[in-house]
């Protein structure tokens, strides 16, 4: 039953995304929220993710955009009195947190209720050694190990556990170093040695390796009353040693016995008992020795988790809102099953079909990075596909990937997948392994012996045999474009003769009872099924099912297609699901149906009640298409799911479906240069001066005629070799030799860089004829670093009335040249009062959602109706400028680092972050300084900063050293920039360069005597790789560490302004004033 | 083992032209025609058509007596991924008349012995894959359970004559299907138990109505257990002097096993010696005026099928479910404690809730649905649950219902 004794539940959400924590627990929370407030409860949520779903605010009752740390929550908590937390929603971060909340006696002092789950029970799951001795108090089997203080100890714990490779872990280092793995006695002896070396306690850990083991997972929920059940089970196709993250997980468990999968979900069970877990979702993983079967517990995770969200997805059981719901006093059987609308949520979801999920990597984007999978995890986002065999869901999961991948060439694969197929095979080939699915490819020399059977008009069509080919091929799971490769010819025309011959797929649901009750929530997949296609050659008519039968069309309603984002990438995330989410809500608010179509299972917009109905199908042509057909819908948004929908609007378009909002031909003209460059300078606007180099001697002369620093990239990007400024020629000519090789002789664009300039982005939406301007940005850090690592202030401060209005004027005429209709982004830069043309995308961007929080304006809502026809709402038009709150909004980018040790650590032109905050302060200063807070790295609040700069930022450095002294800080600098500190009159303890002797900055770094790292590097040489070296041991060390002046001068001038004690306020304060007048706008 | 440490991979392009070549199909009695592939033994059959919607278990599914007379249709999506072993065997035999499912896979588990097709054909039982058992289970769900007739063997057959064989054929209503599946003479199952404080050893006999070996190793943890043949007279398990008697699952149509239900009725009113050494009579009267140990009424334990029909000797009716329960997935609620198990279930026929007798107390429901799904004698010491605590597959939430059982046996002695 619903507790009455809870008035006020306070919920933690993850924060940024940043690699291991994604957008997963943006879905998580927004159903715990729906779920808490429809039971009436007053919801209060802490987030600095402003491109969460969770965080618009008209979700919570109160929505705090606030720095995710305890001294934030600590005042959230003093000013909203909430009477319990619930904190197994928001990730590691959320759980951490509850539990230092709790051991600084804050829940306590404002009587705070844990629910969901206890400290106690956190604790043991969460701690080693209680975990390791709760297991065994159950009678679990562990790894076996043992800790030594002598290479002779070590030594016998090896005898004892008897096998080998063993894990040799030091206690107590800094940064984990000096430990590995031993494959034999001479190597033991040797890690040993030096990991009681690098150990302060000069102790080490010796284990028994479980690398290459069989790894599984069970997802249980379980209720006050004990109940429990299996949501899902989960098997990795990669082996223990790599991180389920980066795994290819399956659900179900396909390769276990039932004897031994009971036998796991017993235990399972009993783990929850014993750790504590009195209601909720649990993640329990377990490692099985493929030879004899023996099974170890390898950990739990006491909350929702990445592998819930897949489960939810996977299975169509809501976990996290059954989690809210338990953790408020309700018991599975009380509670119903929203799929079948009939059942209850007591019960086991039962799959019949498989689901499987490929994470996906950006190593391009780290060049120098270790790309090798290990235990830490590297993937940056993750496909989920569903089949009605394994072969097919794999299939469609590795499409779904938009890796450019050669169907007949398995050395394609191998940067996608990153695995040493012949090593790991043994241990994925369960059922068709990669090698065997791409052997199938290969192997498809059936198709290719019968001439051309998918021609139409070849008689061998006539051949039951060359139909049924076909068939099989389609039923083994290949897409129309590998039939196509594997027989020489072109995706459009096997989809003609396949259409001519009738196959065509079949929908299945995701129902979570295997088809044995009815479902009302429709949720589908395609197939492609033998026996369907067997009767259907027959001439015969096929048995149907209800799941077969588009819904009944409603005559009134109009059918709009909301194309998603597909995985996760650098550049291409959340933000874009958000959009997709809301063009979804607004749609269906003004009497739309919704079809969605994703592939990302982390998502709030493949969550089963998002949109009317929803497909979890690839992102690719054929599957879309097909989907289209089948839905006869009316129209299909494009723009708001970042690139990888807006790759397909032209093939959409000329297969019949009809994509609202700009079309595709204007979407294309702004990309194209020489159109692009035509319409800038007819408008009358300034840009940088440019040229295309074919060879050295071209950039060389092209570089000169405009002047450095130049913006060079090639013009077609070859394994992710990006963009870069070049200051000088020396830079040029390495830059221009890398870049001519790795693009095969295609030339390099090169682009009048506008050294210290204002970088805006401007995000506006237009219904043809009306363009509204949400926000005005100004980027923090100047022109040159991507929008998407900048951080950036709204509303702008360093900008004149008269540039504003420019801008808004520049803004409608480019809308109106490029027949917007839905959301279009300007890139524009200011440099002594004038604005620069940088690029125009007329799409959906990734401040949409940032803007959209911090002026109340409803952009991407806006803009999905302004494709269907509907007119923005002019009379009441209340932003026609940027109003001036009485509040400063902050964006600060937040990087994956921590994961590449070894890569640069610089910002570009090429965008490296994973994810995002938002500060809100009625001061600039303090915005940005809760902006540095929120994305983890505070700034230290004494201490001594580390001064390293290139010259160029040598003059303006003193004063804000200066200033810094002022505030009590020490000042330490390399040689160069002492020297010219002292000579302005300021002392600093000099240190020498990295690579010029001791002590160095990493020295310090070490032992502590640094909290702040500001290095404005130079982009070659010497002092680069200084810097990499340097920027890399802070960041492991958990060091600020600031790269452009920009920055330092911003983070400067708000540790002036920050009050000790930082007050809170809800988005929805803030936006009270604003928010009156864009209801009326809506309405 | 890991089988086939460099073994060639699949050759599509043979195996496809193989299947292209293997065409099979079911028919169903309503007319409705399932293609697929043929593999197992290449010999046609007829049978019910059912749905079992459990992820895992194949094996034992195969073995489980109570499915003679029915084409079992898994529903899961891959089958054969961890092969055939040879200890999750729950009797002597295969006696379902097929296997359909949706794809068959070559097998990884280091149990493994042997394939799936390949256990099949040693078996003797046909099976079809490449179907759609989604489009199926739902024709079934919308449907009911229908005959067919399963059309594997080489050679043409037109499909008219494939659905008129279904429609002829008698079906599993009324009949008894026990009788053709029990063991041909009783024998004992005994295994090793670990014994306390010299305390005797129970002894329990079991009729096999198709009984599965799980549940007999569940009562042999603790008994000594002898299973007698399905018409096996009460009189005769009364010589035996059981403490307790089991009544196990079995296939179709329980009140079709009429002796079984006036047995039953006999044992109820029948009454034994504490400590497993009096002897018993049906009439209740003691034959040994010379030996004064006390009486009392015989426990009784029944199971699936055994449920059915304890119910039935107790007063109560039994009718056909629309489509049956066959599954993992069932939440079960215990109404004394209020526990949800999630139970393993089989099962076509179901005690009709609106014929319970007063002398009966329903003790389980199904969440889903509200159904029977176990009931307790208000006055003797039986009772009997519609589901199978054996597991076997499923989960083991409900294996306590074994220790309740030895509970009852040592209180009916201790009173």
């Amino acid at each position: 039953m619903k507790r009455t004794d809870l008035r006020k539940i306070l919920i933690i959400g993850s924060g940024p995304i940043v690699i291991g924590q994604g957008c997963e627990f943006d879905y998580s929370g927004v159903q715990a929220v729906k779920a808490l407030k429809s039971l009436g409860y007053e919801v209060v949520l802490v987030n600095s993710n402003p491109a969460t779903v969770m965080t618009d605010p008209d979700r919570a009752d109160r929505t705090y955009v606030e720095p995710l740390t305890a001294d934030y929550l600590h005042e959230v908590i003093r000013r909203e009195r909430p009477d319990a937390i619930l904190p197994t929603l928001g990730g590691q971060t959320a759980l951490n947190l509850a539990m230092e909340l709790d051991k600084r006696g804050v829940l306590k002092r404002y009587r705070v209720e844990l629910i969901g789950a206890k400290a106690e029970a956190i604790e043991r799951a969460e701690d080693r050694n209680l975990f390791k001795e709760a297991m065994r108090d159950i009678g679990l089997d562990l790894p076996r190990s043992g800790s030594a203080h002598s290479l002779a100890e070590a030594e016998a714990i090896a005898r004892t556990i008897g096998s080998w490779p063993l894990i040799v872990r030091p206690g107590f280092t800094l940064g984990g170093t000096g430990g590995g793995i031993a494959h034999d006695a001479e190597e033991f002896a040797r890690i040993v040695s030096g990991g009681l070396e690098a150990s302060l306690n000069h102790e080490v850990l010796v284990e028994e390796s479980l690398i290459g083991w069989k790894e599984y997972e069970m997802e249980v929920m379980r209720d006050k009353a004990g109940n429990a059940v299996i949501v899902c089970s989960i098997e990795n196709m990669d082996p223990m040693g790599v991180h389920t993250g980066d795994s290819i997980t399956v659900a179900p468990i396909l390769t276990l016995t039932d004897r031994e999968y009971q036998e796991m979900r017993d235990d399972s069970i009993k783990v929850l008992e014993k750790i504590g877990i009195e209601t909720g979702g649990s993640n329990v993983q377990w490692a099985v020795n493929p030879k004899d079967g023996r099974r170890i517990i390898i950990e739990m995770n006491p909350r929702v988790s990445r592998s819930s969200a897949l489960a939810s997805k996977a299975t169509g059981f809501p976990i996290a809102k059954i989690a809210a719901l338990l953790a408020v006093g309700f018991t599975l059987d009380e509670i119903t099953n929203d799929i079948t609308g009939k059942t209850l949520a007591c019960f086991e979801p039962s799959l019949d079909y498989v689901v499987v999920k490929i994470p996906r990597f950006a190593f391009e984007k780290f060049p120098g990075a270790n790309q090798a999978l290990g235990t830490q995890m590297k993937s940056v986002g993750e496909v989920m596909a569903i089949g009605r065999t394994f072969k097919q869901a794999y299939l469609k999961a590795v499409r779904s990937l938009e890796a450019p991948l050669k169907y007949h060439d398995a050395a394609s694969y191998d940067p996608w997948f990153k695995r040493e197929l012949d090593e790991i095979e043994e241990y994925r080939k369960f059922l068709a392994s990669q090698k065997d699915v791409l052997t199938g490819f290969t192997r498809l020399t059936g198709l290719e012996e019968n001439t051309n059977p998918v021609n139409p008009v070849n008689p061998v069509l006539q051949n039951e045999q060359a139909y049924l080919l076909l068939l099989q091929a389609k039923v083994f799971g290949f897409s129309d474009k590998e039939i196509a490769a594997a027989i020489g010819s072109d995706e459009i025309a096997v989809r003609n003769s396949r259409l001519a011959l009738g196959i065509r797929p079949e929908f299945g649901e995701v129902d979570t009872c295997a088809g044995e009750f009815e479902a009302v929530t429709p949720y589908y997949y395609s197939y492609y099924g033998f026996s369907t296609g067997l009767t259907r050659f027959a001439g015969l008519t096929n048995p149907t099912n209800s799941s077969n039968l588009v819904n009944p069309v409603n005559p009134v309603k109009k059918k709009i297609m909301v194309l998603g984002g597909g995985p996760n990438r650098i550049g291409q995330g959340i933000e874009f699901d958000w959009c997709c989410c809301h063009a979804a809500f607004s749609l269906r608010k003004r009497g739309y149906e919704v079809v969605m179509v994703n592939s990302n299972p982390e998502t709030v917009s493949t969550d089963y009640d998002t949109s009317d109905t929803l497909y979890f199908e690839p992102l690719t042509f054929e599957d879309v298409m097909e989907i289209y057909d089948r839905e006869k819908c009316d129209g299909v948004i494009v723009q708001y799911g970042g690139q990888t929908p807006l790759n397909l609007a032209e093939k959409l378009e000329k297969a019949g479906a009809k994509i609202v909002g700009t079309s595709p031909k204007d979407i294309a003209l702004a990309e194209d240069r020489d159109f692009f460059r035509a319409l800038v300078a007819e408008i009358g606007m300034k840009q940088p001066a440019s040229g295309i180099a074919h060879s050295i001697e071209d950039a060389r002369r092209i570089a000169k005629e405009i002047g450095y620093p130049v913006l060079v990239r090639p013009s077609f990007v070859l394994g992710g070799r990006g963009m870069a400024i070049v200051y000088r020629e020396s830079e040029l000519d390495s830059y221009v030799s890398e870049a001519v090789a790795a693009s095969e002789g295609k030339p390099i664009l090169i682009d009048k860089f506008l050294e210290h300039a204002i970088e805006l982005d401007v995000d506006a939406v237009s219904d043809g004829e009306t363009t509204m301007i949400g926000a005005i940005l100004e980027h923090i850090e100047a022109a040159g670093c991507h929008s998407g690592d900048a951080a950036a202030i709204t509303p702008p401060v360093n900008l004149s009335d008269k540039t504003l209005a420019e801008v808004k004027r520049y803004t409608e005429i480019f809308a109106k040249r490029l027949n917007v209709v839905g959301l279009m982004n300007l890139q524009l830069a200011v440099k002594d009062g004038e604005i620069w043309m940088i690029e125009v995308n007329p799409r959906a961007s990734r401040t949409v959602p940032f803007v959209s929080k911090a002026t109340g304006i409803p952009l991407a809502d806006l803009g999905a109706l302004a494709m269907v026809g509907e007119k923005l709402p002019v009379s009441h038009s209340p932003f026609p400028i940027p109003h001036s709150p009485n509040y400063y909004c902050v964006k600060e980018a937040v990087f994956p680092y921590v994961k590449f040790p070894g890569a640069k650590i610089t910002l570009s032109p090429e965008m490296k972050s994973t994810g995002e905050v938002m500060a809100i302060d009625p001061d600039r200063f303090g915005a940005y300084y809760k902006s540095q807070v929120a994305c983890g790295s505070p700034l230290p609040k004494s201490g001594n900063v580390f001064l390293s700069v290139r010259d160029d930022d040598k003059p303006h450095v003193a004063e804000l050293a200066a200033k810094l002294k002022e505030l009590g800080y020490g000042i330490c600098a390399t040689l160069g920039t002492s020297t010219y500190l002292w000579n302005h009159g300021i002392e600093a303890r000099a240190v020498f360069r990295i690579s010029r002797g001791r002590p160095n900055a990493i020295d310090l770094i070490r032992k502590g005597e640094i909290q702040w790292v500001v290095n404005t590097s130079e982009s070659d040489g010497e002092a680069s790789g200084d810097s990499v070296k340097m920027r890399s041991s802070a960041v492991a060390s958990g060091i600020p560490v600031t790269t452009t002046l920009a920055g330092f001068a911003a983070a400067v001038a708000g540790l002036a302004e920050t009050r000790v004690e930082d007050a809170v306020y809800s988005l929805q304060e803030y936006l009270r004033p604003m928010r009156a007048s864009a209801d009326a706008a809506m309405s | 083992m890991e089988s086939g440490k460099g073994k060639k991979f699949m050759n599509y392009s043979e195996k496809w032209k193989a299947e292209r070549e293997r065409k099979a199909y079911l028919a169903l009695d309503d007319g409705t025609v399932f293609h697929g592939v043929a593999f197992g033994a290449k010999k046609d059959a007829l049978g019910e058509v059912v749905f079992n919607t459990g992820m895992s278990g194949y094996q034992e599914i195969l073995t489980d007596p109570s499915y003679a007379g029915q084409f079992v249709t898994l529903t899961t999506a891959e089958v054969g991924d961890y092969g055939i072993n040879p200890e999750d065997i729950e009797s002597r035999g295969l006696f379902l008349s097929g296997l359909v499912i949706g794809d068959l896979t070559e097998p990884s588990n280091w149990r493994s012995e042997k394939s799936l097709d390949g256990y099949l054909k040693e078996s003797g039982v046909p099976g079809i894959y490449g179907v759609d058992t989604r489009t199926l289970t739902i024709h079934l769900r919308e449907h009911g359970n229908e005959k067919a007739y399963l059309h594997v063997e080489d050679g043409d057959m037109r499909e008219e004559d494939a659905v008129a064989k279904a429609r002829e054929w008698e079906g599993l209503d009324g009949q008894d299907y026990a009788a053709k599946v029990t063991c041909a003479e009783a024998y004992e199952f005994n295994q090793a138990i670990k014994q306390s404080n010299n305390q005797a050893i129970p002894h329990i006999v079991c009729y096999d109505f198709g009984v599965k070996t799980n549940i007999l190793r569940s009562l042999a943890s603790w008994a000594r257990v002898t299973v007698v043949p399905a018409k096996t007279p009460a009189e005769e398990v009364l010589k035996m002097n059981p403490d307790g008697v089991f009544l196990s699952n079995g296939p179709a149509d329980p009140a079709a096993v009429t002796y079984a239900i006036e047995n039953i009725r006999k044992l109820l009113s029948s009454e034994c010696r504490s400590g497993g050494v009096g002897e018993c009579r049906s009439d209740g009267v003691e034959n040994s005026p010379t030996h004064n140990s006390p009486t009392h009424p015989l426990p009784i334990m029944g199971i699936c099928l055994g449920h059915q029909l304890l119910s039935l000797a107790c007063g109560a009716k039994t009718g056909r479910l629309k489509f049956g329960h066959h599954g993992c997935n069932h939440p079960v609620k215990n109404l004394a404690t209020g526990h949800v198990e999630i139970t393993s279930q089989n099962h076509n026929f179901a005690v009709l809730p609106e014929t319970v007798p007063d002398c009966l107390e329903v003790t389980h429901i199904n969440l889903n649905d509200n159904s029977i799904e176990g009931v307790r004698h208000k006055t003797l010491p039986a009772f009997s649950v519609q589901y199978h605590p054996e597991s076997c597959p499923g989960p083991h939430d409900s294996s306590y219902l074994f220790n309740q059982f030895r509970e009852m046996l040592l209180t009916v002695q201790n009173v």
